[in-house]
Parts: structure tokens; C-alpha cells; sequence
């Protein structure tokens, strides 16, 4: 097959992978692909910081001087990376203005995992500066457009990530989730986003945001490619004390049907908050999960409502501590002509740091001091606990739970940034899953305005491979058309 | 309580950070380093690199046990670690990974042997574990110190170093009490062999709560006092700034809750008054990092992994070798001089002997040379063979004191060293008898006096004899055939 | 609400400068999050422990085995400004 017929658009990993398995495309063509791909629309999309055109095309044809007999099953395939990952000599930015330059002098652990894998790295992604964000206007750098409509937000942080699979940047791509940053993106945006276990993933070489609730996952076309990417990055890592890895492989899903399942339809993420049009695709898929032979019950978690609360503590605090080490010492962006070190330290964080990121160290950093601390922190931290039980009395009951992704879809690009507790009170539904340390995957579930809107499906810890099962069952049947109406534009 | 002043009494309290001799750090695989080039032991983990964790070294974790255990400690079933958040440039994260509510060890206690032979115990609060800071070099001002520098240079070499903070109870009255008990902390310490306890080189630090009260009443303000490096900077250090509370109290000025630097150049203490407001640490515990869950099973094999205690060896030392409590009291302060004896008292067979030599000449040399017992130029065996040839009357005491320099300076063998020199001290009666009686024959006038009742005249015969042997002769021989030559009264 | 002084504060604590305008936005800003998240005080949970993870592990050690580290060279590679080996910072007092 002559590869100025293939269209970008009908690509999946899986299938840039059968096609290079059989000959019918090199890897330096597939990399010219999505490179073309991303000269043509990025300009409109604005999803990558950094194209590595050169590293790409070197890596590419690396890979084709290897016999197609002797490379492994991914190698050659395509992937997009958000800029939150310490990857060895590429600059590594989290949307912050104070690592502009910083080159890491070392991978990520993950970043290993799919070096050796052989895939092909195009380059860094749009991001809310340092993850902190729903909306990636965070960026220092620019605002990614959602493909679906370019005056749009795409969601956020790995607001990036998905406008990116959306467009057809990348067959793939990797982003983080801490509140629902790769979830809600995911649904804002009609593409699959998997956010594991907290622990299933190895955290080394992730620029932390909220240590006890960051997680590395997935954002991608198709369930099946959610899976096959999960596979490769997943795994217990001696660097990372909190990383388990997974039970076994999650492997391929094959599930058609929902038979036998329970399924739970979390009642306080339902309520007003829920956009009309939202609540109606989500109904719709409810009906069709029970169609499937699923069975769908309503169930209450009474404390995800103080969920935000505890998240807006709790995150903002582990958050105020782990970005202290931005102190313009060893790496990053330091002010000049500092009189002492006082000044050094201050003019070089409020230089370099944008107005969410120094809103959240000083919730935090308040919520930490003397006087504050156990009333703030400590009972974010019970909160969580309750959270941690509501579910797992859910999990006795249910297979799965299930709900909207995000209240809305996708909102104006500048509609929110005014009241930044509006922001943070539209990950109502996502939050809830990392306080808990469980798996939830974000599916497209219909379009409401010609928006895309997600459904989110919650599993119990280490569930990923059910999980994923009865993601893809829903996904076949509703055979969704996931292709945004995106003009070329030139950048 | 010892009264430090007339109506004054002093409580003193101790916080020591003891540095571990593991091969790696606390959080990462980085090797410890000594005086190697600046930041070549690092890695972006003890650097504070974007998106590194720590993990936690198991060495650490049993040396740190192992110290608790020694105190007396119990060993906390749960504990964590914590977040210490405040910002220096020695500090990469700007976090330094500890400990908080949650110790490893908790409640022990040291019994401390006084100069005047009592007994004072002092509490052990608690044990934890941290890891260290970088190094800050402190360039452009005069004396290297912070004040007056330009700018300063970090080296991160150190910054991850494996510590265990020890925290004794305000037990402590007097600046020699707090020098006993730190004596006697290292001592035991260096037992464990977990760590060099060297506080010229900062493997043992030592800081102090001091406040002062009228016996009976509440607690006075207690001030931080920093910066003692030496057994003799920390009675120094304390004396200074008891002095300099008593003086407030007593000039009606209150005592303010701060750090208190010690000078050694001048002796001083003075406050360390900085714009930076006090400390707020923003505890919390570090979610990177697993709790520790050490079961009995671990603690009791740690335990039986101890040593024998100075203080058990010191009472066996005494009960199996018949030594003087102060003597023994000295050789079991030091675990390798302590085994240094008993090598050498098992190969002589005589204990009082081996510990005066020990304590005595084999001290001398060492403290002379500044060298450890581990690193003597003479081993146990070989100053055995020494010994030998004195309770044998080849050598005399002071000949034997001789050839133990020569030892040290040739590394050679006692016995080649006295064949080389012919110091072989004469014992051989028959011989000795006939330069003694030629000796008295020729010098009728002085024999004639000795048997007259004038006893010093001994001397002088003594000292011909030994003239004629080149001191050879075996004084306690000579001192006998002299008797019997001369007769007489005396 | 809190006060300017307690902002002023905190932004001490956090190496963080605000000119006057910011330190009045983020006063009402703040204010208004804490408010929110005050809901949470007022919940009795004295018999819950707080969480720290979710997932629990206990017991996680590396071996005291010397890893390679860094060269110098890599060490200093991102260094704002480095002299000798070291990284330089303006005068501490």
C-alpha cells in the first residue's frame, strides 16, 4: 500500500502495527505521516511544545534497518508524550516557564519502557503548567484548541495529549491524571482515556503534582490500544516505592457483551450539576449498557460530595512541597541579579511559576502551616478515608460504577478563568477515583451540541483488565464516528 | 539535680545526629564519599531532579534499630517518615526526608559513669532516621564564615547521607555531665559499628537544649545551642552559655526562645539573628514513601546481632580479669582496644600486665601517632612476644620500652630487634656473679661503707654494674649478687 | 476569611512575591477556597485514620548496593551557575 493513500484518520496503534508487520509501511513513512499530520493542523491545534522531528526520523530508521522478523511487536509505531515526563536530553518544560531549558539527565522510568519497545517519540505535549489545571490555558505557552471546535477548550492538563489523538497527531499518547486531568481531556475531546490503579504504574521520572494521587496512563483512539499501551508501561518499578504494577497483562479485550455484570450509576455525579445534554447521552448509554445485559442500578456515595473539598487540600498541599525544589539552584530558571539568596528564591519562583500554580502552593503551603494543619490536611486526609469506604461498599454490590466523565463538554477557551473555583468544582465526577486510588477509563458516549461527551466507568483496585473488557463491549456497539471536522491549516 | 551556681541549677538536653557507615545513601544508590571532588556521588534522586522518589535503604533501616536497641529503645511497630519542608541551598528538594510523630525508637536510656563514679541515667526520648544535606562552602567573607560572604558553593556529595538523631531527655545538669554522656553515647555507638562517630570529621554532632532554673521551679526558656564540634568545643560551648543566661537572669533581662551559635575562635556564644522568621516546618508525612512495619521477629534478630555493650564488657572485664573497675572501665570504652587486650591478655596470660601496656606505652604511641588501635604498627601478637621476653627477664622494663619504639618504627619483630642490638638483658647468674664480685673486689672503700650501714652506697655498685654491662644486667639480679658479695648490714 | 497579614505570610513561607494588587486578588481568591473547603472541618470523623495511600504497602526497601550515579559534567549540566564543581548561590546572610 502506497502510503500517501493511508489517512492518518484511520489509524489506530493497532493497525500502524499490522500495517508495518506486513510491509506495508515503513517506519520512517509512518513517522512522515503523522510529522505531515501535524505541519498541517498543529498550527490550528497548538497540542505539541515540541516537535523532535530529527529524533523521530533517526528512531524511525533505526527501526527499519531491523529484518521485520526480528523487531518487537511495537516498534515503529508513533507515540505523543506529555511534557510532564523527565525524558534523558529533550527539553522537559510541565508548561512552566521555570524549567524552560531544563534538560533532564535522565529518563523516566516509563520513558525506558517504551524506548525499549522501539517507539517512535514525535515530541512533547501541551500541558496546565505542572498538571495544575482543566483547561490547559495553565500553559505558560499557549492554549491548545479542542479539535472539535477551535474555540474551545480541549480539558486539561493533558488537555494536549487528547487534542492530539483527536486530531490524528499521533495513533497514541501518554498523559497523567491526578483530579481527572487525563479523563476529562479524554472526554471533552471523543477520545479513550485510562487512568490505572493508583500504583499500577511507575511514578519515577513523572514531574509529581500530588504524590499519593498522580498516575500515568493512556490516551488513545480506541479501547484495545488503551490496553496494549497500559501493557507496555505498567509494571512494579524498584525506583518507585508506591508502584505495584499489575496483577497479570491485561492482553487484548474481546468482550461483546455486558452479560452478568452489575453495574452502579453513581447518583451525586447526576444531580444539577449535570449540563441537560450531558445527562441525556449518559442516559442513553445506560440504556445501552442494560441492552448489552448489563445490569444498571442507581447507588449513592454520599461523601464523593466532599471530594473537592479534600482534593482541593490535600493536592494543593503535597503539590506546595513537591514544587519547592523550583528554586532556580540546580536546574530551571533563575532571576537575575539577585542581592541575596531571599531574593534569588522569590524573584525566580514568582517569575517562573504562573497565577494557578502560585494559587495552589499557597492553599497548600496554608493549609500545611502551624495552627492548620489538622484541621485542614489531617481531615482531608479522614475525608478520604470515608471516600475510600463509600466505594468499596459500592464494590460489594457492583462490578462497575458508572457516570458522566465531565458535567459539560467542552467550554469556551477563556470561559472559566475568572472564577478559579468553578474550575475546580468540574471535576466533581473524576476526583472521587483518585482520592480512592482507583482504575476509571473515560469512553466517547455520543455527542451533545456536536461535542463529544464521555462516559466514565470506575472499577475496584486492579481491575483494569475487566475494566477494559466491558470499555471495549460499549465501544463496539456504539460505534461512534470519532473523526473531528478539522480543516487543514498550515502552522 | 547538681546545682551549676550558687541557687541556679542547669538543664541540659542532647540532640546527636550520628552518620551511618552504610555503603549508599539514605534514598538512593549513590555511593558515600570522603573528600572526593564536589558532586561527583550524586544522582538526580540526591539531587532533587523534577519527578525522582526515594527509596528507602534496608542497611539503614538495621543500623538505625541496631542503635535504638542498644539504648534501650522500644521499636515503634508502625513508623514513617515525614516531610521537614523549609528552604536552603543544602537542601535539593527543599524537603529533608525524616522523621516526626511516628519514631523508629522510643524510650530508651544511657546509665552514664560520672568522674566521681556515680551513676546518672539519662533518658532517651527517641531514635529516628533522616537523611543529610549537602555541603555549603562559604566563599568572598574573611573567615569562611557565612557573615561577609559573597556567595556561597554547594557540593552535594553528602546531601542524602544516611543520619540517626538520638534526643536525650533534659537529664543533664552540668557541662562535664554532658561530656560523659556523649563520651560514653559514642563509645557505644562505635561498638555497633554502624557508623565512624568521628566529630572532627561529622560523623558525630552534637547540639543542646540549655536553659536555666532556681532548683524547684517551672522550666526556664531553653535556647538551641549549635556549632560544638569537639567533646571539648560542647563543655566549652555550654559553660559559655550558661554563663551568659545566668548573667541575663540575673541583670533582670529575660531569656529569648532561639539558636545560639558557639564560636570556637573566641570561645563566645552568640545569637545567630538571621531576617528569616522562625521556622515552620509544614510536617506531613511523606506519601512517597512506604510505612515500616518491623516485626518482632526482625527486632529479635537484630538484637542478637548486637554486640557485647560497653558496659557488659566492661563488668566481664573486671570479673574475668580481675581488673580494677577504672581500668576496665577504659578498655571496654573502645571496642578494638578492648579486643586488643583480650588478644593480647590470652596470649601472655597476664591481664594486668596486658592492660598496663595497653593503657600505658600502646596509648602513648597511638595518641602520639594519632592513629586508631585497628591501625597500630604493632599487632597484639607481636607485643605479646614483647611481654614475654620481659616476664622471662631477657628485657627489662625500660629496655622493653625501647625496643617497643623500634618495633613501631622497623615493623619488625621484638626478638630480631633485641638479637640486632644485643640488648639481651644479662640474667645469667653465673656470669653476672663474676663481673659482681670483680666489681666489689675492686672497690674495697665503698664496700667497706656499705657494711658500715651506709645502704645508698648500693646505688653506686649498682651503677658500676651496670656501666660494665652496658645496662644489661637484670637490676633485680645485680641488686642480690651485691647483697651477697658485700654482706654485711643492709 | 483571611487576613492580608496571614497571605503576606504565607507567601513569605513559600518564597513568593505579590505586589500589592496580586495580594488583594489572591486574599479574595483564597478566602473564597478555604471557605469552600471549610466544609470539611465541620464533619466529625474523630474515629476515622486519615489516609495517606490509597493503596496500602508497607515495608518497601532498596539493598545498600552502590547504583551509578551522575558525572560531574551531567551534574552540572542544567546549573544555573556553577563554579568549580559547585553550584554558586548569592550570599546567604
Amino acid at each position: 500500500m502506497s502510503p500517501h493513500r493511508l489517512d492518518v484518520l484511520d489509524l489506530t496503534a493497532h493497525r500502524c502495527r499490522e500495517l508495518l508487520e506486513a510491509g506495508d509501511v515503513s517506519a520512517t513513512e509512518l513517522a512522515r505521516l503523522y510529522l505531515h499530520r501535524i505541519a498541517a493542523v498543529d498550527g490550528a491545534v497548538q497540542a505539541y511544545l515540541l516537535v523532535d522531528e530529527e529524533g523521530a526520523l533517526a528512531k524511525a530508521a533505526a527501526v527499519d534497518a531491523k529484518p521485520r522478523g526480528e523487531r518487537l511487536p511495537w516498534e515503529g509505531v508513533p507515540i505523543g508524550l506529555k511534557d510532564i515526563f523527565c525524558v534523558k536530553g529533550m527539553e522537559t518544560t510541565c508548561g512552566s516557564r521555570i524549567l524552560k531549558g531544563y534538560h533532564p539527565p535522565y529518563d523516566a522510568t516509563i520513558i525506558g519502557k517504551l524506548r525499549a519497545a522501539g517507539l517512535v517519540f514525535l515530541g512533547k505535549l501541551n500541558m496546565d503548567e505542572f498538571a495544575m489545571g482543566s483547561s490547559t490555558e495553565n500553559s505558560a505557552f499557549q492554549t491548545t484548541h479542542n479539535p472539535w471546535d477551535l474555540e474551545r477548550v480541549p480539558g486539561g492538563s493533558s488537555g494536549g495529549s487528547a487534542a492530539c489523538v483527536a486530531a490524528a497527531e499521533a495513533p497514541w499518547a501518554l498523559g497523567t491524571d491526578t483530579g481527572g486531568s487525563i479523563r476529562q481531556p479524554a472526554s471533552l475531546c471523543g477520545v479513550v482515556g485510562l487512568k490505572p490503579t493508583y500504583g499500577a504504574v511507575s511514578r519515577y521520572g513523572l514531574v509529581a503534582f500530588a504524590s499519593s494521587l498522580d498516575q500515568i496512563g493512556p490516551l488513545t483512539r480506541d479501547v484495545k490500544d488503551a490496553a496494549a499501551l497500559l501493557d507496555i508501561i505498567a509494571g512494579r518499578d524498584p525506583r518507585d516505592s508506591t508502584s505495584i504494577g499489575l496483577p497479570e497483562p491485561v492482553g487484548t479485550p474481546s468482550r461483546t457483551d455486558l452479560e452478568g455484570l452489575r453495574f452502579g450509576v453513581i447518583k451525586e455525579f447526576i444531580g444539577e450539576a449535570c449540563e441537560p445534554g450531558v445527562r441525556e447521552v449518559f442516559d442513553s448509554a445506560v440504556e445501552m449498557i442494560s441492552s448489552l445485559g448489563g445490569v444498571c442500578e442507581e447507588v449513592s456515595l454520599p461523601s464523593v460530595e466532599q471530594g473537592i473539598a479534600a482534593y482541593y487540600l490535600i493536592a494543593p498541599s503535597e503539590a506546595s512541597s513537591n514544587l519547592a525544589r523550583f528554586d532556580g539552584v540546580r536546574y530551571g530558571h533563575r532571576a537575575s541579579g539577585a542581592d541575596d539568596l531571599y531574593e534569588m528564591y522569590t524573584r525566580t519562583r514568582s517569575e517562573g511559576f504562573g497565577p494557578e500554580v502560585k494559587r495552589r502552593i499557597m492553599i497548600g503551603t496554608y493549609a500545611l502551616s502551624a495552627g492548620y494543619y489538622d484541621a485542614y490536611y489531617a481531615q482531608a486526609q479522614r475525608t478520604r478515608t470515608l471516600i475510600i469506604r463509600d466505594f468499596a461498599g459500592a464494590f460489594d454490590r457492583f462490578d462497575f460504577l458508572v457516570s458522566p466523565t465531565s458535567p459539560s463538554v467542552a467550554f469556551k477557551i477563556g470561559e472559566k478563568t475568572a472564577d478559579p473555583l468553578a474550575m475546580y468544582l468540574s471535576d466533581l465526577c473524576t476526583i472521587p477515583v483518585n482520592l480512592a486510588g482507583l482504575p476509571g477509563i473515560s469512553v466517547p458516549a455520543g455527542f451533545s451540541q456536536g461535542l463529544p461527551v464521555g462516559l466514565q466507568i470506575i472499577g475496584p483496585h486492579f481491575s483494569e483488565k475487566g475494566m477494559l473488557g466491558a470499555a471495549h463491549a460499549l465501544e463496539q456497539r456504539l460505534a461512534l464516528p470519532l473523526v473531528p471536522p478539522l480543516a487543514e491549516v498550515a502552522r | 539535680m547538681t546545682l551549676i551556681k550558687e541557687g541556679w541549677e542547669a538543664v541540659i538536653g542532647l540532640e546527636i545526629h550520628v552518620q551511618l557507615n552504610t555503603r549508599t545513601k539514605m534514598f538512593c544508590g549513590c555511593e558515600l564519599s570522603f573528600g572526593d571532588p564536589p558532586n561527583t556521588h550524586v544522582c538526580p534522586v540526591c539531587l532533587g531532579h523534577p519527578g525522582v522518589l526515594p527509596v528507602t535503604n534496608e542497611k539503614a533501616v538495621e543500623y538505625a534499630t541496631r542503635i535504638a536497641l542498644a539504648l534501650g529503645c522500644r521499636i515503634a511497630d508502625y513508623t514513617i517518615f515525614h516531610r521537614k519542608n523549609y528552604f536552603y541551598p543544602d537542601l535539593p528538594k527543599a524537603y529533608q526526608i525524616s522523621q516526626y510523630d511516628l519514631p523508629l525508637g522510643i524510650g530508651g536510656h544511657l546509665d552514664v559513669e560520672l568522674e566521681d563514679g556515680s551513676n546518672l541515667r539519662v533518658g532517651i526520648t527517641r531514635v529516628h532516621m533522616e537523611e543529610d544535606a549537602g555541603k555549603l562552602v562559604h566563599s568572598g567573607g574573611a573567615s569562611g564564615r557565612i557573615d561577609g560572604a559573597d556567595y556561597s558553593l554547594v557540593d552535594f556529595n553528602r546531601g542524602g547521607t544516611p543520619l540517626v538523631e538520638i534526643v536525650s531527655e533534659p537529664d543533664i545538669s552540668t557541662p562535664d555531665q554532658a561530656r560523659a554522656f556523649l563520651t560514653q553515647l559514642r563509645s557505644l555507638v562505635q561498638t555497633l559499628e554502624v557508623s565512624d562517630v568521628n566529630m572532627e570529621e561529622g560523623s558525630l554532632r552534637c547540639d543542646a537544649n540549655v536553659s536555666v532554673r532556681r532548683p524547684g521551679a517551672a522550666l526556664g526558656t531553653k535556647t538551641e545551642l549549635k556549632n560544638m564540634n569537639s567533646f571539648r568545643f560542647l563543655h566549652h560551648g555550654l559553660e559559655s552559655e550558661i554563663e551568659r543566661q545566668l548573667e541575663a537572669l540575673e541583670s533582670g533581662e529575660r531569656i529569648v526562645q532561639e539558636t545560639i551559635h558557639f564560636d570556637p575562635a573566641s570561645g563566645l556564644v552568640s545569637s545567630l539573628r538571621s531576617k528569616e522568621e522562625a521556622h515552620d516546618y509544614r510536617y506531613f508525612p511523606e506519601p512517597d514513601l512506604t510505612p515500616i512495619e518491623l516485626d518482632d521477629a526482625y527486632v529479635e534478630r537484630v538484637r542478637q546481632s548486637l554486640p557485647e555493650l560497653p558496659a557488659a564488657r566492661k563488668e566481664r572485664l573486671v570479673a574475668e580479669y580481675s581488673l580494677p573497675p577504672k581500668d576496665a572501665g577504659s578498655l571496654s570504652a573502645n571496642k578494638p582496644l578492648g579486643d586488643y587486650f583480650e588478644a593480647l591478655a590470652a596470649a601472655t596470660g597476664d591481664a594486668r600486665m596486658s592492660a598496663n601496656w595497653v593503657m600505658g606505652d600502646l596509648s602513648g604511641y597511638l595518641n602520639a601517632a594519632g592513629l586508631e588501635v585497628t591501625a597500630s604498627a604493632v599487632s597484639a601478637e607481636a607485643l605479646a612476644e614483647l611481654l614475654r621476653l620481659v616476664s622471662e627477664g631477657t628485657l627489662s622494663g625500660k629496655m622493653a620500652k625501647e625496643v617497643l619504639e623500634a618495633m613501631i618504627d622497623t615493623g619488625k619483630p621484638a626478638g630480631d630487634i633485641v638479637a640486632e642490638k644485643g640488648m639481651g638483658q644479662i640474667s645469667d647468674a653465673g656470669e653476672l656473679d663474676a663481673i659482681v664480685a670483680r666489681i666489689v673486689a675492686a672497690n674495697p672503700g665503698p664496700a667497706e661503707e656499705f657494711r658500715q650501714g651506709r645502704d645508698r652506697v648500693l646505688g653506686f655498685f649498682v651503677g658500676q654494674v651496670m656501666k660494665e654491662t652496658k645496662g644489661q644486667a637484670n637490676p633485680q639480679l645485680v641488686n642480690e649478687l651485691l647483697r651477697k658479695h658485700l654482706g654485711g648490714a643492709g | 476569611m483571611i487576613s492580608r497579614k496571614e497571605v503576606e505570610h504565607v507567601a513569605r513561607l513559600a518564597r513568593l512575591h505579590f505586589d500589592d494588587e496580586e495580594l488583594a486578588r489572591l486574599q479574595g481568591e483564597l478566602s473564597q477556597i478555604i471557605d469552600y473547603v471549610q466544609q470539611l472541618a465541620e464533619l466529625d470523623l474523630s474515629g476515622l485514620q486519615p489516609t495517606s495511600h490509597a493503596v496500602a504497602l508497607k515495608n518497601v526497601f532498596r539493598p545498600d548496593v552502590p547504583v551509578q550515579g551522575l558525572t560531574q559534567d551531567e551534574a552540572m549540566s542544567n546549573g544555573p551557575d556553577v563554579e568549580r564543581g559547585q553550584f554558586v548561590v548569592p550570599r546567604i546572610g
